[in-house]
């Protein structure tokens, strides 16, 4: 390893990362003439926000697989960046084996950033198309670590390329000479360069055909097996992370319904959102087993439901749902749901 | 025995500097009425091309160069432009990805569905509005009167494909063309569009075409399958029983990827290497070199699209036993 290693570094009950009543809202109201409306003979400067992630809270412990799921627009993505410092929370708290990180800055940030890398969902867009693949290799490995010889890096970025199955001798050559699947193992590579411990991984093989996909699914569970890397897996495919993942967090609408074990979460789902979106899973080879039908639309994050956001689409909803937001409780081993009706026993 | 689609040997072409692409390398496959069939394969395997081509869509540089594509009847290949455009939107209608794509943004969906309507039908402009409200609540979408004069934009991606669907279907065609039409949807909202895909071809007794590279959805939906690969349909027959028992190794290979087949965590069953670009796809079978069983045969000569089991489907595969009654070919 040409690297340092990171020092060891003390893990509490806080787990490796946790997040603690996390809050992302987008301004999006624009500009002071966007912004001022008439009403009722008055001219009232209104702002407009995307509630994208509310009161988010989990815990992920050391090696493990933590996916996130839910459609789109559920504010999986804001928050796997959140997560990273991407974007700064408005409110709550980010811990890194129990130091706080959302408050840090840029300088401050440094050491934490070599432990938290990510892959993004498109290998056409995330990697520099001037760059060669040794040039995107080499620069994390370089910035973090400014005195590494040249020789140096080149042995890193040879045995990282060969680490994630792609020959080092085309290091000098550019993403377009890549296929899909090849660009996304330099995109698993360069987030490998800096040895992380915590890799977030955001859509990684839903831009990849099948038989691509499981090339690079692999790889990422060897990657995890041979550096005890832990990842949290943004993605939608419901398949994939039943595939993956030891823990799954569904969400919808900005807010963390269940979070479960992925087995229970999968054999038993709990919250009604989380009932209808495994049933609509297409399964090989079996028919239509009728899936859970969710009445009306996923309303916008601009205007959120009172009480319960799913409230509008929830055949189990009753007045309390309507008015009082359901607190996430652990209800049985490990499994954390938030919803009225679960806690009431109605469900 | 004639079918309502006869797609044989099909070819199509791409005309670029450097010489002729052939995309679709001699496909054959048919389609009787009110049967649901589906096309499978990777990105670049062909299989939009060959939707395309049943409408005579190519665009250029692309051209069918050779094979035929008989719809009740008439070659569809050659039939003159004019002729074509009687046919396609009318008998046989096409719905794609991307609804955003697909809708004109500046025009109501109402004028969109009278508009394809009054270009195939000799109808007035009241008759035509009565059977775009029929249509749209057939595709179940609240309030229709109210939907009928608003814009595309107003509409989320799931009610804008139900209009896609509904507008396919207003002139009450014989085969839908669906190419990969819930890729763009989340899954629960996938569910409720193959829902109603299928429901309504059952009931009006349509024949549909399903585009894609899912082949959960392909499994649940349609009675018939071909799976194609660089060009060429590499194994086809019943759903069922191709997707339970698949004979080629190139369709073992996609159905032993897929995640939900396996215990979780195991390793995946990957398809080393990825398809060949249609400029240099291998002599003898396009699968071989990525072909656990590939033998010299293989790498030699092309395999004939054969019948096995008991004649209920049709594999290229020199690794595959043919019927015995069928003898060598």
């Amino acid at each position: 390893m040409t690297t340092e290693q990171p020092k060891p570094m003390k893990s509490d009950e806080n787990g490796l990362l946790a997040l603690k009543q996390v809050v992302k809202h987008f301004d999006i109201s624009g500009g002071l003439l966007d912004r001022l409306r008439f009403e009722k003979g008055k001219i009232i400067n209104q702002r407009t926000t995307v509630k994208a992630v509310n009161n988010v809270s989990f815990t992920i412990a050391p090696g493990e697989t933590f996916s996130v799921v839910g459609e789109s627009g559920c504010g999986k993505s804001t928050l796997a960046r959140t997560t990273l410092g991407i974007y700064p929370p408005n409110s709550g708290e980010i811990l890194y084996r129990g130091t706080r990180i959302d408050n840090k800055n840029a300088q401050q940030m440094l050491p934490f950033r070599r432990k938290m890398q990510m892959i993004f969902q498109d290998p056409y867009a995330s990697l520099n198309p001037r760059k060669t693949v040794m040039q995107t290799l080499e620069e994390p490995v370089v910035f973090h670590n400014p005195s590494i010889s040249a020789v140096q890096v080149k042995d890193r970025v040879a045995e990282v390329m060969s680490q994630v199955g792609v020959d080092p001798k085309w290091a000098s050559r550019y993403p377009h000479e890549f296929s899909g699947g090849q660009r996304q193992r330099i995109s698993i590579a360069r987030a490998l360069m800096v040895d992380p411990e915590f890799i977030v991984a955001d859509e990684p093989v839903s831009a990849l055909d099948v038989s691509i996909q499981a090339q690079i699914l692999n790889l990422l569970m060897d990657a995890q097996a041979q550096r005890g890397l832990t990842y949290m897996f943004i993605t939608h495919d419901l398949s994939v992370v039943e595939h993956i993942s030891s823990r799954v967090a569904v969400m919808y609408l900005g807010t963390l319904c269940e979070l479960s074990p992925a087995k229970t979460l999968f054999d038993s789902p709990r919250h009604p959102y989380t009932q209808a979106l495994l049933s609509a899973i297409p399964k090989l080879g079996r028919k239509k087993s009728g899936h859970v039908k969710l009445k009306g639309e996923v309303p916008t994050p601009i205007n959120l439901p009172s009480g319960c956001v799913f409230h509008g689409r929830c055949i189990y909803a009753n007045p309390r749902c309507i008015e009082e937001i359901p607190e996430a409780r652990s209800v049985e081993n490990k499994v954390i749901v938030a919803c009225h009706a679960v806690e009431e026993g109605r469900l | 025995m004639s079918h309502l689609l006869e797609v044989n040997d099909l070819e199509v072409k791409f005309g670029l500097r450097q010489g002729d692409l052939t995309a679709i390398n001699g496909i054959s496959f048919n389609l009787d009425k009110g049967e649901r069939m589906g096309l499978v394969g990777e990105s670049g395997a062909g299989k939009s091309v060959t939707g395309f081509a049943i409408i005579n869509l190519i665009s250029k540089p692309g051209f069918i160069s050779g094979g035929r594509v008989v719809f009740n009847g008439r070659d569809l290949a050659a039939l003159s432009e004019e002729a074509m455009r009687e046919i396609r939107g009318n008998q046989i209608s096409m719905i794609f990805q991307d609804p955003m794509m697909t809708l004109n943004p500046v025009l109501t969906i109402g004028t969109q569905m009278v508009e394809t309507l009054l270009a195939h039908r000799s109808i007035t402009r009241a008759e035509a509005e009565a059977i775009s409200l029929k249509k749209l609540k057939k595709v179940q979408i609240p309030s229709p009167e109210k939907r009928l004069a608003q814009y595309p934009h107003e509409f989320s991606g799931g009610m804008r494909q139900r209009i896609v669907i509904a507008i396919a279907l207003v002139t009450d065609p014989e085969i839908i063309v669906a190419d990969e039409p819930t890729t763009a949807l989340d899954v629960t909202i996938q569910a409720e569009i193959m829902d109603l895909l299928q429901q309504l071809c059952e009931s009006e007794d349509t024949g549909l075409i399903l585009i894609t590279h899912d082949l959960a959805v392909v499994s649940q939906v349609t009675e018939k399958i071909a799976v194609m690969y660089a060009g060429k349909i590499v194994e086809s027959g019943l759903t069922d029983r191709v997707v339970n028992d698949p004979k080629h190794p190139y369709t073992q290979g996609l159905i032993k990827a897929l995640p939900g087949s396996l215990q979780p965590g195991a390793r995946l069953n990957q398809i080393p290497g990825m398809m060949p670009t249609l400029t240099d796809i291998p002599p003898g079978c396009a699968f071989n070199p990525r072909c656990p069983l590939c033998e010299a045969i293989c790498r030699d000569q092309e395999p004939p699209f054969i019948p096995v089991d008991h004649m209920t489907r049709m594999v290229a595969c020199h690794m595959v036993k043919p019927d015995p009654n069928m003898g060598t070919r």
